[in-house]
């Protein structure tokens, strides 16, 4: 392996190497949707906006400025001029207008073109001159400018198709189950401070390898510079060992959430659904769940007790206002009492004499979850409650929850890598498949997923942020004090990254350690970036 | 004293011992397989944890012994089980011939044929969730004998066709034996050594399968221990190279398996 080292600004050139856990589906950015084909994109599409994944803040890319019009529908976006594609291929507004008019076509089924589908319709692109660009969609679109920074422009006119790309890499080599060589695009628009073409290393080789633990190993022997989304164990491991390369960005977007199962025609006994339905049954369980202990001890303290649908990292969205979730088996009893429960020599028994047990499901072979679901057994035991603990393969898992219902609670992770919450409509309406505890439902069963529903509505819908965050603040509340999702911890963004590395500032949004591949460097240890 | 009668008193006496273990766990041991302590997890071997301790804190020594216990002596009894289904359709199979032969094996065949993991797993998904753990590592063991029948089968028949084809059954078939004291007086006399070395053979086989399923998660429910999901302790390496202790299941099961692999009559012992 070659490793060009040189300091100060300029190319650095040499071959960054990390690992890719899947091989991807797809290089077309329109129809990405799985993580190793969104890392391929991040490194290849150029975009008109980029959303910082540091600030968070959303910054020009190949668009030099933007307006959203007052009804949200519309967006006008002024390009960069001069700009070429990786072949050299001029950039234009056409490009911008062909590209729309691909992720927009139903035909697609693109995920990435589904979030931008406020209502029906045919969406509109005016190019009235070539660096000039308007959509106009049917429909207000909330966060509509954020959307973009998941849509790679694509050349109109390359015979290259997808190939041809403004994002800081291009596509030179694939070999299937082995390895993807991005090469740097020679016409990358964005440039350093002293005027040098970014970005700054030559190649970077994505290998595909599902194996965490090798992995690890191949970094730890110096074969990879990078690992994003390290497990809480192996980053222990690496921080006693490497504590360098260990990178910890603070608590991340990802969560660990349990459900009862509510779904009214569920084949389950009429006591439990009982059960499963009362909301002060749901909050004494969860206030019985000692999430710290969860964090310390499953994630090895790089794990924080979970608030509510919105983790803290994300800044704009969270509710700081919502009560911390507090461990009390006690108050937990009280609340089981007010409900009709009562502890009879040590078991818990609902009015009816029901002894109180139930089974929690979860996928087999997720060390992490298996683990949990055995610390929430014990905490569960502590008020009378005989939690039994069930894992299945993961197509027999989705076949209970989403189709059969024949299951008594499940426990679950949220990968979330939106930080809008219209990227959970889906998760918060009634009629939503992925409601999980009571999915696609005709009409709201309760007057809070009612409520729910309206607020959801009427926040995609306004254009003002600050009114759609009020809106999505009484949603966290209402989840807070329903516990529809017992949400237990939040886990940190862990990467490693070799000292070989400099520039290197891993955060907690997506692609966590090379967010800022563009500005990394390959060479001088003593360049490190400072979120370490 | 031959060195393989020698090695054979070795083997008894370790798999005493692990029996007697496995029969008096609650003796041996003052903790639970499923306590706790959240304030030692990982911890190294010491005087309050002989062998340390798992992720969650949970004494290591007190699940290996309880573990033996689910592993040893649930994987005998499927054994046992697997043994008579397939003494019993081996039996008819090599007896009645023709018809009932074809059907017997054609269907082993066809068991044989499946691959016995993907089974098991589309089985364990089907039990009803709501069982306990004892009642699902029983089910999971009877699963396993219910299924690790087919092998054994083609060893009976064969063993019994030829006995049927031998002079002393077509002497007792001349003397005009009835069919319960042919099987009585010359089947099961002859098959016996044949079925008890298939149920030695099955034992080492289902205490792997149950590990197998169990290190895919599929196998004994938490929080009861047996050897898979001990196993599952080992199945990062670097983890295990922090945590040597972590290697004891893994070393008690291979040790186990060899023993039980040693005890076995030899092919002079069975004819």
């Amino acid at each position: 392996m070659l490793h060009v080292c040189r300091e100060g600004p300029g190319p650095s050139g040499g071959e960054l190497h990390f690992c890719l856990r899947n091989e991807p589906k797809t290089f077309n950015p329109i129809l990405v949707d799985d993580e190793a084909s969104e890392h391929i994109r991040y490194l290849t599409g150029g975009v008109l906006i980029r959303a910082n994944r540091q600030t968070q803040a959303l910054e020009p890319s190949l668009a030099e400025s933007w307006k959203v019009s007052s009804d949200g529908q519309k967006i006008t976006f002024q390009l960069r001029k001069g700009l070429q594609f990786s072949d050299g291929t001029p950039f234009s507004s056409e490009d911008v207008a062909y590209t729309m008019r691909l992720l927009m076509d139903p035909q697609a089924h693109s995920a990435t073109g589904d979030a931008f589908r406020s209502a029906e319709g045919r969406v509109n692109v005016q190019t009235p001159s070539s660096d000039v660009a308007t959509v106009t969609f049917p429909a207000p679109v909330a966060g509509l400018e954020r959307l973009f920074d998941q849509v790679a422009i694509l050349s109109a006119k390359s015979p290259k198709k997808e190939m041809s790309v403004l994002g800081p890499y291009y596509v030179a080599e694939y070999k299937a189950g082995s390895h993807i060589l991005l090469r740097r695009n020679p016409n990358y628009w964005k440039r350093d401070a002293q005027g040098n073409r970014l970005p700054y290393i030559e190649s970077v080789r994505l290998e595909v390898q599902r194996n965490r633990d090798i992995e690890l190993m191949r970094f730890q022997r110096g074969e990879l510079q990078l690992i994003n989304r390290l497990e809480a164990e192996q980053f222990d491991r690496l921080q006693k060992e490497n504590a360098a390369a260990a990178r910890n960005a603070g608590v991340g977007l990802d969560a660990e959430e349990m459900w009862f199962n509510q779904v009214p025609t569920a084949p389950l006994a009429d006591y439990k659904k009982r059960w499963f339905q009362t909301t002060d049954f749901r909050r004494a369980l969860s206030m019985a769940i000692n999430r710290a202990d969860l964090a310390r001890i499953v994630f090895f303290g790089y794990a924080t007790p979970a608030y509510g649908p919105v983790s803290p990292s994300n800044r704009f969205w969270f509710n700081p206002a919502l009560p911390a979730p507090k461990y009390d088996p006690h108050g937990a009893l009280v609340l089981l009492a007010r409900a009709g429960f009562r502890l009879d020599h040590g078991t818990l028994k609902d009015s009816a004499g029901n002894r109180v047990e139930f089974t929690i499901v979860t996928g087999a072979g997720n060390t992490a979850r298996e683990k949990m679901a055995a610390m929430i057994q014990q905490d569960l035991s502590q008020i009378g409650v005989n939690l039994k603990l069930v894992t299945l393969d993961f197509s027999s898992l989705i076949e209970r929850i989403t189709r059969t219902f024949d299951y008594d609670a499940c426990l679950l992770g949220l990968v979330n890598t939106d930080l809008d919450p219209n990227g959970q409509m889906t998760v918060w309406l009634s009629s939503g498949a992925d409601h999980q505890w009571n999915p696609s439902q005709k009409s709201p069963a309760t007057r809070w997923e009612a409520e729910i529903d309206k607020l959801m509505r009427e926040q995609a819908t306004l254009p003002n942020e600050k009114e759609r965050k009020a809106k999505f603040d009484r949603i966290q509340e209402i989840v807070a004090e329903q516990q529809p999702f017992i949400y237990l911890v939040n886990k940190n963004a862990l990467s490693a990254v070799s000292v070989d590395v400099a520039g290197a500032a891993p955060v907690a949004l997506n692609p966590q350690a090379f967010w800022n591949i563009d500005t990394l460097r390959l060479g001088a240890s003593g360049q490190l970036g400072a979120n370490k | 004293m031959s060195g393989r009668r020698l090695l054979r008193i070795f083997c008894y006496s370790i798999l005493s011992v692990a029996f007697g273990a496995a029969l008096f766990a609650g003796t041996i041991t003052k903790y639970s397989y499923a306590a706790q302590f959240r304030d030692v997890p990982n911890s190294p071997p010491s005087a309050m944890h002989l062998l340390g301790t798992d992720g969650l804190g949970r004494d290591l020594f007190t699940r290996v012994i309880y573990g033996t216990r689910v592993s040893l002596l649930l994987a005998p009894a499927a054994a046992f089980l697997a043994t008579a289904i397939a003494g019993i359709l081996g039996g008819l199979a090599g007896l009645r011939g023709w018809l009932t032969e074809k059907v017997i094996l054609a269907f082993a065949d066809l068991s044989l044929a499946l691959p016995l993991l993907f089974v098991l797993v589309a089985l364990r998904a089907l039990l009803p969730l709501d069982v306990s753990p004892i009642f699902s590592v029983i089910a999971t063991f009877f699963i396993l004998g219910l299924l690790g029948w087919p092998a054994s089968l083609r060893v009976v028949w064969a063993a019994v066709r030829r006995l049927r084809q031998s002079d002393h059954f077509l002497f007792a078939t001349a003397l005009g034996y009835g069919k319960t004291r042919l099987l009585l007086c010359q089947v099961i006399p002859n098959l016996r050594p044949i079925l008890l070395a298939q149920f030695w053979i099955s034992i080492p086989l289902f205490v792997l399968t149950e590990a197998t399923l169990s290190m895919l998660g599929l196998g004994v429910m938490e929080p009861l221990p047996s050897w898979g999901n001990l196993l599952r302790g080992c199945e990062n390496f670097s983890a295990m190279a922090a945590n040597p202790w972590r290697v004891v299941p893994l070393f008690v099961l291979i040790v186990t398996v060899i023993c039980l692999q040693y005890i076995l009559p030899t092919s002079g012992e069975t004819a």
